[in-house]
């Protein structure tokens, strides 16, 4: 790494840079403190840690999104001051952030134009920019269309579109906030080779990741945060995977857990051909059957968007089915109200727990009998009756563990972990015969991850039938006896728990039909 | 009946006042535009509307000065503008409810100072037509665009510069950017708060304008409440033209045409009684919101305050 100090890109290269002894309040919550965090030209350091162990905090302050309270950020041994995203790029870094910070009504070559001075004066130069795009796609292996417009672009694609957007402002570090999050098993493939090859070339890159699969495949070294505190900084060959989760989590983790052995029932769930449409008016679900017997986990997988949402949403009613049917116990249940379907004891988990899954500024308790809260006991003529709904709550809260102050805390006041117990207890206390659980891990840290995934287990074995919708391709192959593939509102394919890998589930969920696959390669 | 009203002289006096007529919708709706396409929903357009007028007409009635009258109304736009700002960006307001203070605000501070500075009817100096040499001798059509006041040929001239500045600028791209996704701008280093402030005092700057142009060019007095709901019906316009310049100008020769229409059928009387003419222009409205609902998709970002997240 001593040949050249210049990049491909024509950038001159970050050799190290160091952040000292970094600390970060916000109201409440100590989220960095006393940080070091080191990262060299050539190699990837992984910064692993739970959500809200302030990972995030740590690369927006080396970004210039946050001010530190206290410590320095050294670049080549000297001192720097990084006050905005400005600063920071100037200085050669770049963020790809986890949620794309790209802007879909603009084309790639405006996105990267964006609050960058114009060769033009005030008038934009965008045929220079494509020129410089198509030099920089080339050179990394970025395949791109400057005058493609975002909405237009795959999500794999959208995000060579930011790591491009980062190499235009001359980034010679690269912060890569949970890039594989979005992305197929294969997309991650590329991606990890495009990293590897920016290592090579010299760049430096930080990756922030939960996935410790992927941390320990692509990194050279990884740092591990906890509570805001450091727990440690090693080479990844020293370390095994075990040893990170119980870094991370500061206990022993189990990963998978045990399903046990449980007979099919009967059918429960029955979809044929159920079409509907998205919130924009385009087709959300082309057809879709299928259906989920008692003691049974149907995993569904897919890339974000490509139908989860709606088929969460039919079935629990609150979309409307514009084809096909929807049959609960053998009845005809097609379009039927929430209310009526609870009735049939179906029950929800919804994707975004915060805004479908429960009121936010409602207590507690009054959450819990969201669902049931007309019924006896907990109203009676109209009114409700506080005390059977006080009672109801604690017994909850102690039963499905919430960590809260008391029954009477507003429920945004609680972590995530502890929202979704509220959920959970919700939906579970009343012994549902279906289950419709979407996303119910995601954001969670691994404890109240390990927590969510053992209770849908006990569903599984208490005969109910479960769909469980993620885009975590580990949790559905973990937990689910079938795993149904959504590709552009249709079902790929459903594959059998043990002829399921990642690579298989990876091509359906990218669109490449199973008998494709099968033929011998040309 | 009809066949008599619609002579070649009577269309060619309607359209010359349509055009005249366009241009309050003209200047307040393109500045309402430049607003919302970086995110922000200024609903005080009104009131700044009827500030800039009073303002514009005061200086003509005092100095006489047409042009100072017309710096002064952009001075006054200005500072509403700043204002609204600060209230939008600063405060992070409610946009719709903030938008409605500021209607009020302007209503009340103009008849206010109206009735404390002037007090009855008086007659101020204002824009007279100028005729563009050559253009304006060709028959009817030189009547109907090249006889108007100057600040018909700004208005309608504001036009392809907004479109030019929304779509070929890199201040364009900010502005859009910071509609349709702030947080991503913000990670490039482009100010929200700056492109903010830029497009809400321009707005209100253009909403001074509008006023202006009703007290001192297409009339020569100030009344209270004079601008009768341009500032609202061009909110609607920009909804109607889809956020584009282009398609404001559409909007905005469509209302002004149908107001030019209902006078002639008032000063005409064509057997149509007048409350049901000077209505049209407000039912169009109604109709014309109705037809575009959803045709397009406004910038994502619109009446949302920014604000880095944690």
């Amino acid at each position: 790494m001593t040949e050249s100090r210049i990049l491909p890109s024509g950038q001159t290269r970050i050799d190290s840079l160091e952040m000292r002894g970094i600390t970060k309040r916000f109201p409440g919550v100590l989220a960095n403190s006393k940080v070091d965090f080191d990262v060299k030209a050539g190699e990837v350091h992984a910064l692993l840690g739970e959500n809200g162990a302030g990972k995030s905090t740590l690369m927006k302050i080396l970004y210039g999104l946050y001010h530190p309270d206290e410590g320095e950020v050294l670049i080549d041994g000297k001192p720097v001051s990084i006050d905005s995203p400005n600063d920071s790029i100037k200085l050669g870094i770049g963020m790809i952030h986890q949620h794309f910070m790209l802007v879909q009504t603009l084309t790639v070559a405006e996105n990267v134009a964006l609050g960058l001075p114009s060769s033009r004066g005030p008038l934009t130069d965008l045929d220079r920019v494509s020129k410089r795009i198509l030099e920089l796609a080339d050179i990394y292996g970025l395949k791109i269309d400057p005058s493609a417009y975002i909405w237009q672009l795959s999500v794999g694609q959208q995000q060579r579109v930011e790591i491009i957007k980062a190499l235009y402002r001359g980034a010679a570090l690269l912060i890569l906030d949970e890039p594989t999050a979005v992305l197929t098993p294969q997309e991650v493939k590329e991606f990890f080779i495009i990293m590897n090859q920016m290592v090579r070339d010299g760049h430096a890159i930080i990756f922030i990741s939960h996935k410790l699969h992927e941390v320990v495949e692509i990194s050279h070294r990884v740092s591990v945060l906890r509570d805001g505190h450091l727990m440690g900084t090693r080479p990844t060959s020293e370390i095994t995977k075990q040893d990170l989760a119980n870094w991370m989590v500061g206990r022993e983790v189990g990963f998978a857990p045990d399903r046990g052995v449980v007979e099919r029932g009967e059918v429960r769930l029955e979809l044929e051909n159920v079409t509907c449409g998205t919130d924009r008016g385009t087709p959300g679900l082309r057809g879709v059957s299928l259906e989920i017997a008692g003691g049974e986990i149907l995993g569904v997988a897919g890339v974000s968007g490509n139908g989860q949402r709606e088929l969460a949403e039919t079935i629990t009613g609150l979309r409307k089915v514009t084809g096909g049917k929807v049959l609960l116990e053998g009845q005809d249940v097609t379009n039927l109200p929430p209310a009526e379907l609870t009735e049939r004891n179906l029950s929800y988990i919804p994707e975004e727990r915060m805004k479908d899954g429960m009121i936010k500024d409602f207590s507690v308790a009054e959450n819990m009998v969201l669902r049931e809260h007309q019924k006896t006991p907990y109203s009676r003529y109209g009114f409700l009756d506080l005390g059977a709904i006080a009672r109801h709550s604690d017994a909850l809260i102690a039963k499905f563990h919430v960590k809260t102050p008391s029954r009477e805390t507003h429920a945004k006041n609680l972590s995530g972990g502890n929202i979704q117990k509220i959920v959970i207890a919700r939906e579970l206390f009343r012994n549902p015969r279906v289950l419709i659980a979407a996303q119910p891990t995601r954001g969670l840290d691994i404890g109240a991850t390990e927590y969510v995934r053992q209770q849908i287990i006990e569903q599984r074995k208490a005969g109910v039938a479960v769909m469980l919708i993620s885009e975590d391709l580990d949790e559905i192959l973990a937990l689910s006896d079938r795993i149904a593939v959504l590709y552009e509102g249709r079902v790929m394919d459903i594959v059998p728990r043990d002829q399921a890998t990642p690579e298989k589930l990876g091509l359906l969920m990218a669109g490449v039909a199973q008998d494709l696959s099968c033929e011998p390669a040309k | 009946m009809i066949a008599d009203f619609f002579t070649i002289t009577v269309l060619v006096g309607i359209l010359t006042s349509g055009i005249r007529l366009a241009t309050p919708y003209l200047f307040a709706a393109i500045g309402e535009t430049f607003s919302q396409r970086s995110g922000v929903l200024n609903l005080g357009v009104e009131g700044q509307m009827l500030l800039g007028a009073f303002a514009a007409f005061y200086v003509s009635y005092i100095t006489g000065n047409l042009w100072l009258a017309v710096l002064v109304a952009i001075v006054v736009g200005a500072l509403m503008g700043l204002i609204m700002a600060f209230v939008s960006v600063n405060l992070q307001a409610q946009q719709g409810i903030s938008g409605i203070g500021f209607y009020l605000f302007g209503l009340g501070a103009s008849d206010l100072l109206f009735q404390k500075l002037v007090g009855t009817v008086k007659i101020a100096n204002s824009f007279s037509p100028v005729y563009i040499p050559v253009l304006s001798e060709i028959p009817g059509l030189g009547e109907i665009i090249f006889q108007q006041n100057v600040l018909v040929y700004v208005a309608f001239a504001l036009v392809p510069v907004a479109w030019f500045v929304l779509n070929r600028t890199t201040l364009g791209l900010k502005i859009h950017a910071a509609g349709e996704n702030p947080a991503a701008a913000d990670s490039l280093g482009v100010s929200i708060a700056g492109v903010r402030y830029f497009t809400i005092i321009l707005g209100g700057i253009l909403s001074a304008l509008a006023g202006a142009s009703l007290s001192i060019a297409q009339s020569n007095v100030f009344q209270q409440g004079m601008t009768s709901g341009i500032g609202f019906i061009a909110v609607a316009l920009v909804y109607f033209g889809g956020w584009r310049p282009w398609g404001v100008l559409g909007g905005a020769l469509l209302f002004s045409m149908v107001n030019a229409l209902q006078l002639w059928i008032q000063v005409k009387g064509v057997g149509i009684p007048s409350d049901i003419a000077v209505m049209m222009p407000y039912v169009l409205t109604i109709l014309v919101l109705v037809a575009s609902v959803s045709r397009v998709r406004g910038p994502s970002a619109l009446t949302k305050p920014f604000e880095r997240e944690n």
